[in-house]
């Protein structure tokens, strides 16, 4: 039954849908767009494909899979935005969670996560409550992390009042202060 | 191959297979004391900022973010070393550094610098201290680790926290090797008008230095 399905299937690598989705997601790139190549839906996760280039503001109200170039600002504020292996992203990016396998130049803001993925690559400063960075990520710039509200209680010892003058003598010698492993 | 054999493999052919363990749980844990001292110098501020030397680290940025609430600039040095090195530029990496920083004077509340001083020459390393000098904040803390290992090793370390009293030594290969170990008295002068608040050798002869800058 296996052959069966393999002589329906389209010759095509192309995994996306081969016909161009009828169904416009709801996002509204509001500048040109240089190759109307494929917008596919698939499970409610909406894919721009490789040859896609977008200039301008992208937002939307659902989740969203960026293989192709985008510039400008994109703005999925209650929604997960995915750059994939091939997307190269030079844009402000507001979104709820964002996983990068891609690249990005710009600044990521993301109300749960920013996550980059092996061989992902950001330029740009996060803003977000957690950041993950896979091994063999690329980034560079800064990261702003609000803390949990709960997952921290401040340290002990901050909430002592700390001896800040007087504590080290003058001139400590600095290879013979303490030993430890 | 037979799909039996995808699905239940033989015994004979799981010695032939990759191993599956994580490379991080082979890489070995040693002791900190410097890394409690120093978030406890930074606890008092409402949201420091940070400025990490090294190479990006995923879990590290976490542990600061859970910690301190802080927002940390990460500029690997490490790497922008490497590049000058490759290039055959070593000597304007000096100049390079001068430049580097683009944070506000006084508006860093603490450095990690780790183990890259080691891999200084006498005039970068000078140029880098008085950089960063500069970029702290009064009452703001600097952490570097000193090794005392002969030169020449061609490998950086990836300090990876396991908490706040233990660190993975994570090495991965470099293009400029260790240099001769820094001298005590040739820190102190580095660092001039910063205080050594703590220090300590572990046993593993890394020295590990605690910097404030007086208030």
């Amino acid at each position: 039954m296996w052959k069966r399905d393999e002589a329906v299937r389209p010759p095509s690598p192309q995994p996306a849908a081969p016909a161009p989705a009828p169904q416009q997601p709801a996002m509204a790139p509001a500048g040109s767009r240089a190759d109307a190549g494929h917008f596919s839906e698939r499970d409610n996760n909406v894919n721009i494909g490789k040859s896609i280039v977008i200039k301008g503001e992208l937002t939307g109200s659902e989740d969203l899979t960026i293989e192709g170039q985008v510039e400008g600002t994109i703005q999925l504020r209650d929604h997960v935005l995915t750059i994939g292996p091939n997307g190269k992203i030079k844009a402000q990016i507001f979104a709820k969670s964002v996983i990068v396998l891609g690249e990005v130049n710009g600044n990521v803001t993301a109300s749960e996560k920013v996550d980059i993925r092996d061989k992902g690559s950001v330029d740009g400063d996060i803003v977000s409550p957690r950041v993950a960075i896979a091994e063999g990520a690329h980034f560079r710039g800064s990261v702003d992390m609000q803390r949990k509200t709960g997952a921290a209680q401040p340290q002990p010892q901050a909430q002592a009042p700390r001896p800040v003058a007087a504590a080290p003598a003058a001139q400590p010698q600095p290879a013979a202060a303490g030993a430890a492993r | 191959m037979s799909l039996l054999d995808l699905l239940a493999p033989r015994k004979n052919d799981r010695g032939a297979r990759p191993p599956e363990t994580r490379v991080s749980d082979q890489d070995p844990t040693c002791s900190t004391k410097a890394l409690k001292k120093f978030l406890s110098c930074l606890h008092r501020d409402a949201k420091p900022v940070l400025l990490d030397l090294g190479p990006v680290v995923g879990s590290n940025l976490n542990f600061f973010g859970d910690r301190l609430g802080c927002k940390i600039f990460v500029e690997d040095l490490f790497a922008d070393l490497d590049r000058h090195v490759r290039a055959g530029s070593l000597g304007a990496f000096s100049p390079f550094l001068e430049k580097r920083f683009s944070q506000r004077v006084g508006g860093v509340d603490g450095i990690l610098c780790w183990d890259l001083f080691d891999y200084l020459d006498k005039a970068s390393a000078q140029v880098l201290a008085t950089e960063l000098t500069r970029l702290l904040a009064p009452d703001g803390a600097l952490l570097a680790f000193f090794g005392t290992a002969p030169p020449g090793d061609a490998r950086y370390t990836k300090f990876v926290i396991v908490d706040e009293l233990n660190l993975r030594h994570r090495t991965y290969p470099a293009s400029r090797v260790r240099q001769a170990s820094v001298p005590n008295r040739d820190i102190l002068r580095l660092f001039g008008t910063l205080r050594v608040s703590e220090s300590f050798l572990l046993k593993n002869n890394q020295r590990e230095i605690l910097f404030r800058k007086p208030a």
